[in-house]
């Protein structure tokens, strides 16, 4: 069992961060790449740019990273990114895979949070390396085996978070489309509790199914979605980490909307 | 910097009317999931959708179009970009600008609906009527205030209407839908061919001006097309309510509620004979006068809007206008009553937009609209009005990298395409996306350009349903299947000489003419005009002498026309030209297909 589960905390608010950061009570991790996070980032944060950890992902070099970091099993983590959330959520997931049941998001992107003239600045912190333990959690994963051997069952809901065009191109089987632009509101990464409950009843997203999200490649755009589940207090949610990339190079079957031209009605 | 630094020092100009009622949303989604659990019949849940703008989509039953209303096209920032967060969210990252001053977001699952009217909600905007037997937007000609040969502004007056019929009793239960178009002067037409047209005019009455109407009834497009009727010489404002509410009551009480596809005003009106339906308005009117409560009065804000040109911070003299202005201030702007100042016309590919640019329509207007707010139009488009001469070079910049500073906006080169095969149940071919071919490949060739073609108009419609105003276009085109032995293909049928201004008449059929054919037979028809026009004739002069019989060139009538065109609309084998058999915007071969339309629900 992780922390989001029994804390019910997803993100940290501006606030609450500041005084932690005055504490040293917190990790914070910048996933943007390595060029922005020199020249300024949230003052005492890391940096894990998203490819960087993307390049090998394993639960051995995770270790690795998050060892290097100064993260133990008692280490409270915040993750922020400059992408609506969705590049911090992929690795706020890669920690809580790995067994690290303290991390949360940010409720707000960096620029928004430099916009507020918050505490920011380019120096890189010195970190003493921790030992953390490796306790992987399956549940919140789930695979393209794992998906074939659900698709009949109807307590399982699975969720496309891709853009509209994309989903009525091609999408799994049996998936519904909620394009992740749904889950942010103004300048949260995520609407409040309540709207984001509201958005999800209606959409017959509820607690008694297992949910699982997936995106176009990596799991980010899912991943965020993945924690607006977890918000909304939809806790039996899983990850599919490997997504669309993956089940079309496996050539598993995809459906798509028939019959129209709906490409033509973009103006892109 | 290549982008002016502008402010607009004064407020933000916020709407004087909420459309909207939040209770809605609440309602909508609780009746979705009352119709998901089968508690609630189709014919009921239709109704219900349609009467808050959600209307249904080619061939499924889980995604929604929402039709988003703006009385007399009036749209302000903040609702762009409310617009253009929705189209993000709940649609395809994009939206239509429609024909009567509306905005679509398409794909939406019917679900979502409710989270669309609550934040709608929030800028004040409804898709509430949009849809449904009622009485649909009340448009407004994007030129009124500013036209200069209009009489007096017509806008307030649409407003007026608009709020007294919005979820008026009245109007909840019509045996078809009802519509209203006010404009701003003949030219600038549209009065003709609607349910209800008025044009603002002043008469002196015993030596007073007064402010009034002539109003056209009975006119529109659809299956088939009627120009309406003008009720009398002169209708006074006092009188405008009383006579819109006696031919809606007329309406009410006189159509034919069972069949439907047969039930608008102008069948009403053409089964009866024009001087027994005006007979009835007439004594209609007398009665509704006598019988109103003194307080139901059409309430008229005619406080006119602040107008304050955006103050300059930081002044880039001396830069020379970017390539292209020249050629985008004449197709694109016209000059305002209010000297000093332009309207400008947006180009946009059959009505579409993304949401990146709605975004920055937003910003375009706080920096260059002295109105601080904007219009939809006739056709498909939006206007930005009062633009100060000197601002038009850099508006022009400021469009050019948003990409919404094509030319060809008041021209022939931006064809109307109804929404086609891309979204709609009753499509039989791709409209819209031939639309947005018409429109590429006449702006490459410079057609906006050529003054001869500027007051003509090209109109496309999927169906004969006139969505696309086909019956109004100097040439307009309605689509059909066309077969070659087994194989079929997208095939349109083609109409000259229909017009909307002081002279409307419907177009005449000439031919079918092969989807893949229909851009180089509009060529054909200019390469013969230009052979034979007089001096001073533009394309549209040319056409309506040879429809009204009147030419005196080797073209003399429809039927010389049709004989020139006929070989270029003759199908190739499947092997000679395989593409021919496949409609625009798709690699399967061309089949037709629909589903149930809502247009008379």
């Amino acid at each position: 069992m992780c922390c989001l589960t029994e804390s019910n905390k997803i993100t940290t608010d501006v606030d609450s961060l500041r005084s932690e950061i005055r504490d040293k009570s917190v990790r914070v991790i910048d996933v943007r790449r390595e060029s922005d996070y020199k020249q300024d980032h949230i003052s005492s944060a890391v940096n894990l740019p998203l490819a960087h950890l993307l390049s090998d992902d394993s639960p051995e070099r995770v270790l690795t990273l998050v060892n290097s970091m100064g993260i133990d099993d008692e280490t409270p983590v915040v993750v922020y990114d400059d992408t609506f959330g969705a590049l911090a959520s992929r690795v706020a997931w890669t920690l809580e895979y790995l067994g690290h049941n303290d991390v949360t998001l940010l409720e707000t992107t960096y620029s928004h949070w430099k916009s507020l003239g918050l505490e920011n600045d380019s120096t890189v912190p010195e970190i003493q390396k921790k030992e953390h333990s490796m306790k992987l959690q399956p549940d919140i994963l789930a695979t393209s085996d794992y998906l074939e051997s659900v698709k009949t069952r109807d307590d399982v809901i699975l969720i496309d978070n891709r853009e509209r065009l994309n989903f009525l191109e091609q999408h799994i089987p049996g998936a519904i489309s909620l394009p992740y632009r749904t889950l942010a509101s103004n300048d949260k990464i995520l609407r409040p509790k309540e709207d984001m409950k509201r958005l999800l009843n209606n959409r017959g997203i509820t607690g008694d199914a297992e949910i699982i999200t997936y995106c176009g490649s990596v799991g980010t755009l899912s991943g965020l979605a993945y924690y607006a589940l977890k918000s909304a207090e939809l806790h039996n949610a899983k990850l599919y980490v490997r997504s669309f990339k993956e089940w079309k190079k496996l050539e598993k079957p995809t459906e798509k909307q028939e019959d129209a031209s709906y490409w033509d009605l973009s103006a892109e | 910097m290549t982008v002016p630094n502008l402010k607009q020092t004064a407020k933000p100009v916020k709407p004087k009317i909420n459309w909207a009622r939040i209770e809605e949303a609440d309602n909508f989604a609780k009746t979705v999931k009352l119709f998901r659990q089968g508690k609630y019949d189709e014919d009921s849940f239709r109704r219900f959708r349609l009467q808050h703008g959600a209307y249904g989509t080619r061939m499924t039953n889980d995604y929604a179009m929402v039709r988003i209303k703006l009385p007399a096209g009036e749209i302000y920032p903040h609702q762009f970009e409310k617009i253009s967060q929705l189209s993000e969210q709940y649609s395809i990252g994009s939206a239509h600008f429609t024909t009567r001053e509306s905005v679509q977001l398409h794909w939406v699952i019917l679900e979502d609906v409710s989270e669309i009217l609550r934040s709608l909600a929030e800028v004040g905007m409804t898709s509430r009527e949009a849809c449904g037997n009622t009485i649909r937007n009340v448009m407004c000609s994007p030129m009124a205030g500013v036209c200069p040969d209009e009489e007096f502004d017509s806008t307030p007056y649409a407003l007026a209407t608009a709020k007294f019929f919005l979820r008026n009793p009245m109007s909840q239960g019509l045996p078809r839908k009802f519509k209203f178009t006010f404009t701003c002067c003949e030219k600038h037409g549209m009065a003709r061919i609607v349910d209800v047209g008025l044009i603002p005019q002043i008469r002196e009455i015993d030596g007073v001006p007064q402010k009034g109407f002539k109003i056209f009834l009975g006119g529109g497009l659809g299956n088939k097309s009627f120009v309406g009727h003008q009720l009398e010489e002169f209708t006074p404002e006092d009188d405008l309510l009383y006579t819109s509410i006696a031919v809606v009551r007329l309406f009410d009480r006189m159509g034919d509620r069972t069949n439907l596809a047969r039930n608008r005003l102008r069948y009403l009106v053409n089964e009866m004979g024009w001087e027994k339906f005006q007979n009835l308005v007439l004594k209609e009117r007398a009665v509704v006068r006598a019988t109103q409560s003194v307080i139901t009065r059409l309430k008229v804000d005619t406080t006119p809007s602040e107008i304050k040109r955006p103050i300059r911070i930081t002044d880039e003299s001396g830069e020379s206008a970017p390539d292209g202005f020249a050629r985008w201030l004449k197709t694109n702007t016209v000059k305002q009553k209010q000297s000093g100042y332009h309207s400008v016309f947006l180009t946009l590919e059959a009505g579409d937009i993304t949401s990146n640019q709605l975004n920055a329509i937003a910003g375009i207007i706080r920096d260059f609209s002295a109105e601080g707010k904007a219009r939809t139009g006739f056709v498909q488009n939006v206007a930005i009005r009062y633009v100060h001469e000197d601002d038009l070079s850099k508006m022009y910049s400021t469009l050019l990298e948003v990409g919404l500073a094509k030319s060809g906006a008041l021209t022939m080169t931006a064809p109307i395409g109804c929404s086609g095969t891309t979204s709609c149940n009753l499509a039989l071919t791709n409209s819209h996306r031939l639309a947005k071919e018409v429109q590429r490949k006449f702006l490459e060739l410079k057609l906006d350009e050529d003054d001869d073609l500027s007051d003509s108009s090209i109109k496309i419609s999927g169906c004969p349903n006139s969505c696309g105003q086909h019956g109004i276009a100097t040439i307009g085109f309605f689509g059909g299947g066309g077969r070659v032995g087994k194989d079929m293909y997208a095939n349109y049928q083609m109409s000259i000489g229909g017009r909307s201004d002081g002279d409307a008449m419907l177009g005449h059929t000439l031919l079918r003419v092969p989807a893949k054919r229909v851009i180089p037979v509009i060529l054909k028809i200019i390469e013969i005009f230009k052979q034979n026009k007089k001096s001073d004739d533009t394309l549209k002069s040319w056409i309506h002498r040879i429809v009204s019989g009147n030419e005196d060139s080797e073209i003399k009538s429809v039927g010389d026309l049709k004989n020139i065109l006929e070989p270029l609309t003759i199908p190739p084998t499947k092997d000679e030209d395989p593409d021919f058999y496949l409609d625009y915007g798709t690699d399967t071969s061309y089949h037709t297909k629909t589903g149930k339309g809502e247009c008379a629900a």
